[in-house]
């Protein structure tokens, strides 16, 4: 190498004796960066159009009645989604009850017992997971749980949900754990601490924040999820306390509103798209800061 | 992933040729500061139960083959093979063949690669090889945030948004230019073939452009400095230097956005029409194997329809599985060794 401190930029100045570059390279050239620039303004176009519209169409439909409310029948005005969100809400707390510790273990399995054949097998198998379509782990939770049960249930709608969590937390969770230096743990078990109080207090603790955004990263993905919960949760338009009846969510009553024929209804679609999003985007936002805050700085 | 760019956890212990397990034992037992002896119990114990963990993860997927084909043998007993090349899906005669809906998830999936791979490649190549490095972080976050927003909300933007715009303006101006092709024929209705193709793409185009990206980032620069050496322009150093030696990473990511396409359900369910139909025209309404599970699950009333949805349920498991083993492969290929981007 004759000179490596020249960068890219400085490669580009042409020596005296090469024939500049013609007209028809340089008109190429050019073209093509205009390509790259318009493709990058065609990707960001529906995507601004979608934020615009949420907000636009969806701040006019939010009011106090829409958060506190059931939905009212056809033709009525009014009402709400109160039921769909909380509904929304237990769901989630019951994929992330099954889902979150389950995932994390087998993460922890992955970092620390699993630099061999068996962990190969269970690394493949999480990325087939997590390849999966979300209407067939319906089905599946369907199978396991609307079937045995005779009704559809919160319960359902949870465990199709933990079943697309697990996947996800168990690889971030172990590509955290690995980032944690080795000579933590060396320090653990020179002072005499065990294996299995190292891994949790020491390994797991250095790397919460990392595994806390994996979780959350998994939360948010299955958050907005409408497929696995038809046939699980079902929706409802009414309260519903119960874990084994079928529960409203805010996907599912978003996808009804939004393909019936009522405009009234497709009001509140859009609003419960906003409240959606807003959720999800709130949920992470605040875990991330309580993390943040909290004495969980990482290694 | 990242876990090359680590060593492997090892102990160092004075005797590296025992098992990490003995060296352990070793240290615990001539701890000075421990009191009283320890236990082994609740270290076997706690090991036992994250290997649990992971054994519990290779079951969910047992689990999922197993329900999945329990649950189709009564339709795989009626139909066999014939399930998959007949286009009658008649529940009141209990006749159920899948061609329609395989052809609508191919057709679409494809359509939707034809549209976003260009898009994506444009976008992942002007982020890495163009962009001035204080835009890089805002761009990729913004393209990342597309693949953010669920699923049932892009469908709710193109019933209201796309729909109308594909009817009253691209639909005329394909008919009239393109018609003679007969892919784009017949009345536009907005909702169709062409709906769910373009909104399958404006979903697929986050995945297939960050993974592009990972896969450009690990080309060595030193490529890209022998291609400028020789006097290449700008758009011949990526194409002779970046995009070649990316190749098969590029094809891994593409493959990739193809299996979300073919197993993503709401969006397309919302605006492809759900009409059992085979047609050539793209304005045409569609059904796909995912659509047709969410539109008609909880209605099956019988013990056929409900095998033959979850026969449809399997082929779609299966298609989807390969699909992704492949393109996991493909990227690996090229990223092998190289710590991919970071989760947060």
């Amino acid at each position: 190498m004759p000179d490596t401190n020249s960068n890219s930029a400085a490669v580009l100045v042409q020596p005296i004796d090469v024939p500049p570059i013609s007209l028809r390279r340089r008109v190429v050239d050019h073209a093509m960066t205009a390509i790259a620039v318009l493709t990058v303004a065609l990707v960001l176009l529906p995507l601004f159009a979608i934020f615009a519209y949420l907000v636009y169409k969806g701040i006019g439909s939010i009011n106090l009645a829409f958060l506190t409310q059931t939905p009212k029948p056809v033709g009525e005005p009014g009402g709400g989604m109160a039921n769909a969100i909380v509904g929304s809400m237990v769901i989630l707390g019951i994929a992330s009850l099954l889902g979150v510790p389950l995932g994390i273990g087998a993460g922890i399995f992955l970092s620390e017992y699993g630099r061999n054949r068996y962990g190969d097998i269970v690394r493949f198998v999480s990325d087939v997971l997590n390849g999966v379509p979300s209407i067939v782990i319906g089905i599946v939770a369907y199978g396991l749980v609307v079937m045995r049960q005779k009704h559809f249930s919160a319960l359902a709608g949870g465990v199709a949900l933990a079943i697309m969590m697990i996947p996800t937390i168990a690889r971030t969770t172990e590509q955290m754990l690995l980032l944690v230096p080795q000579a933590i743990r060396e320090a653990a078990y020179g002072l005499g601490v065990s294996r299995w109080r190292t891994t949790l207090s020491i390994t797991l603790r250095t790397a919460t924040s990392g595994v806390i955004t994996g979780v959350m990263l998994a939360f948010a993905r299955v958050a907005g999820e409408t497929a696995p919960l038809l046939f699980t949760a079902f929706g409802n338009q009414f309260w519903n306390w119960k874990s084994d009846q079928p529960t409203a969510a805010l996907s599912l009553q978003i996808f009804t509103y939004a393909i019936s024929p009522f405009d009234e209804w497709h009001k509140q679609a859009w609003a419960g798209a906003l409240v959606l999003i807003v959720l999800i985007v709130g949920a992470v936002a605040a875990v991330r800061i309580a993390v943040r805050r909290g004495t969980l700085a990482g290694a | 992933m990242s876990n090359q760019a680590l060593p492997r956890p090892r102990f160092n212990a004075p005797e590296p040729e025992r098992g990490s397990k003995a060296a352990l034992k070793i240290e615990a037992r001539t701890a000075p500061l421990l009191q009283g002896k320890v236990s082994e119990i609740p270290d076997a114990a706690f090991g036992w139960a994250m290997r649990l963990c992971g054994v519990a993860v290779v079951a969910l997927l047992g689990l999922i083959v197993y329900q999945l084909v329990v649950g189709s043998t009564l339709s795989w007993h009626a139909f066999g093979w014939k399930f998959f090349g007949q286009s009658e899906w008649n529940p009141v005669s209990d006749q159920y063949g899948a061609l329609p809906f395989i052809f609508g998830t191919i057709v679409s999936s494809l359509l939707a690669l034809v549209i976003a791979v260009p898009l994506s490649l444009g976008v992942a190549v002007f982020i890495t090889e163009m962009c001035p490095v204080g835009l890089r972080g805002i761009l990729s976050f913004t393209t990342e945030l597309l693949a953010a927003i669920p699923s049932v909300v892009y469908g709710l933007w193109a019933i209201f948004v796309l729909v109308p715009v594909l009817r009253e303006y691209v639909q005329p101006f394909l008919a009239q230019t393109l018609g003679w092709t007969g892919l784009f024929s017949g009345p536009p209705y907005g909702i169709g073939m062409l709906a769910a193709g373009v909104i399958l793409a404006i979903m697929i185009i986050p995945i297939i452009s960050s993974i592009t990206r990972e896969v450009l980032t690990v080309v060595p620069q030193h490529q890209r400095e022998a291609v400028l050496a020789l006097g290449a322009t700008r758009w011949e150093m990526i194409r002779m230097g970046v995009l070649r030696n990316a190749r098969a990473g590029i094809v891994g990511a593409i493959i990739l956005g193809l299996g979300r396409a073919l197993g993503e359900t709401m969006a397309v369910t919302m605006v492809i029409g759900n009409r059992p139909e085979i047609a050539k025209s793209l304005f045409a309404p569609g059904y796909t194997m995912a659509s047709v599970l969410a539109n008609e699950f909880t209605e099956a009333t019988g013990d056929l329809y409900l095998s033959a949805l979850i026969e449809i349920g399997l082929a779609l498991f299966f298609v989807t599985i390969v699909v992704n083993a492949l393109a996991r492969l493909m990227v690996w290929s090229v990223t092998r060794g190289q710590p991919s981007r970071s989760i947060a």
